[in-house]
């Protein structure tokens, strides 16, 4: 590419010399993984866009088919290669080797001195600030943030040109991957809602097990919340959904503050019906009916500082699920078992004939 | 209304930065027992309380509200914080109390979500 009248041309892939260091430090190298050491409970707060400029790498975001110039090339021509583009800077390569970078700033100086036939040379940056192609995408906003610059020429290993960056490709790229996992959740409905008639028998029951530990109010819902999303991808009603997911919340901070030393939160579906069920451990109702009625209640104060303990969760139970039943042994436990009736188009997509 | 609106209606901080707040919200809903919420709240409101632990964000995950204001200027914990961002429901924190903060947001314009009927 040494001819300048080649203007603009894809990077060839031949290696270029080796004056530069033969591989520039990964961003893992320079600062350890991922930059700092991260314990659970960081990972857990990283939410999804954070994780992603972890995972995506620059090469899967970059802007790979080159706009190029050469040190010879005047500054008038580069002009017309960034108008016909549309982009803002191109780099500047010799030899097959990255020298510099012209941008559009860079012609604006030109201009004011009226120097548009002035080469690429007498005006580019020399000063790069380059991403490596492997690094992952929040090494390049790191660049952007600390250089200020609005384009990054990316290399690989071998200091080799192989594509720009922009501050627009990366949030295009997270934008495109935030939509992959939308439609992986749509997928993943449809799979699921598809269950009851992928599957041929006389009778299907899918069981989902969660095993709750005593006391343990900071996690109090977790399985609940897992049960309605189940339920929904497995293409319930929204409405059958958000009336499951209530009476099981209800039953499973019940379970939560009897149980001695854990239980079990159980759902069934089957093609016509939701069961949903939490066996404890604890110490039992001596008198079912009194403690179905409303207002009725043993809390403490912890759970009451919670919100529940109202005396309400059983009645609330009862509202939201067309069938519920409570088998208790004092000193024995409790098991309580929530039914609702669906439609079968609700998982089959077919009506019952 | 649009929760945008309502923050600023509110007084309120955004203890969410990273979840949208460009949403539209139908109604309000406010209470500190979460029995009462899972019984008598409507879905896709806005959900008032003064209790800020994580089965907050449960009970209106379970409800089905869009966003959750702290009244009086509690704070959350911080695994209420985490849920909340795993679940997308934004959460702001007001320094009006329960009263002011319905009084203006329902003269603002924004109905109740209560219903005297259960769910
Ligand atoms: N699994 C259980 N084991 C023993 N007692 C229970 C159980 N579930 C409910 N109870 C009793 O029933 C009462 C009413 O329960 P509930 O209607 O959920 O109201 P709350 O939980 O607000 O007290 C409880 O206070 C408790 O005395
Ligand atoms: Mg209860």
């Amino acid at each position: 590419m040494a001819a300048s009248t080649k203007q603009v041309c894809q990077v060839s892939n031949q290696m270029s010399p080796t004056r530069r260091p033969a591989r520039i430090p990964t961003e893992q190298e320079t600062h350890g993984r991922r930059g700092r050491s991260i314990t659970d409970d960081d990972a857990n707060a990283i939410n999804r866009v954070e994780e992603l400029s972890y995972d995506l790498k620059v090469h899967e975001v970059m802007t790979a088919s080159l706009k190029i110039a050469s040190p010879e090339m005047p500054l008038s021509q580069v002009l017309e290669i960034l108008r016909v583009n549309r982009i803002s800077g191109v780099p500047v390569v010799k030899d097959n080797e990255l020298i510099g970078i012209l941008s559009l700033e860079d012609i604006v100086h030109a201009m004011q001195k009226n120097e548009l036939s002035a080469p690429v040379s007498a005006y580019m940056t020399r000063k790069l600030v380059t991403v490596a192609s492997y690094d992952s995408i929040v090494s390049a906003i790191q660049k952007f943030s600390d250089s200020r610059l609005g384009r990054l020429p990316v290399v690989d290993e071998n200091y080799k040109l192989v594509g720009m960056i922009t501050k627009g490709d990366i949030t295009r790229g997270i934008l495109i991957a935030l939509q992959k996992d939308y439609k992986e959740e749509e997928v993943r409905r449809y799979r699921a809602s598809h269950l009851f008639e992928d599957i041929i028998s006389d009778r299907t029951t899918l069981v989902l097990r969660y095993n709750i530990k005593a006391q343990d109010f900071t996690h109090g819902g977790n399985a609940s919340s897992h049960i309605k999303r189940a339920l929904l991808r497995l293409g319930a009603d929204p409405q059958i959904a958000r009336r499951c997911g209530i009476a099981v919340y209800e039953a499973e901070i019940n379970l939560i503050i009897h149980t001695t030393h854990g239980g079990i939160l159980k759902l069934e579906v089957e093609s016509h019906r939701i069961t949903m069920s939490t066996i404890d451990d604890g110490p039992g109702i001596p008198d079912i009916e009194q403690v179905l009625q409303a207002g009725y209640s043993t809390a403490t104060e912890q759970v009451r500082e919670m919100g529940f303990g109202a005396g309400m969760g059983l009645v609330n139970i009862k509202r939201c699920v067309d069938k519920m039943d409570i088998e208790s042994t004092v000193g024995k436990g409790t098991k309580l078992t929530m039914r609702i009736h669906v439609p079968t188009e609700n998982f089959t997509g077919r009506k019952e004939e | 209304m649009n929760l945008r609106k309502i923050i600023k209606l509110s007084d309120g901080f955004l203890l969410t930065p990273d979840l949208d707040t460009d949403i539209e919200i139908n109604g309000g809903y406010g209470a500190d027992l979460m029995s009462d919420v899972l019984a008598f709240s409507q879905p896709n409101s806005l959900l008032l309380t003064g209790l800020t632990n994580p089965q907050v964000v449960r009970t209106a995950q379970m409800a089905e509200f869009h966003a959750i204001i702290f009244v009086r200027g509690k704070q959350p914990q911080a695994e209420t914080l985490l849920i909340a961002n795993q679940e997308g429901i934004p959460l702001i924190t007001s320094p009006f109390g329960m009263f002011e903060l319905s009084g203006r947001l329902h003269k603002a314009g924004l109905p109740s979500f209560e219903s005297n009927e259960s769910n």
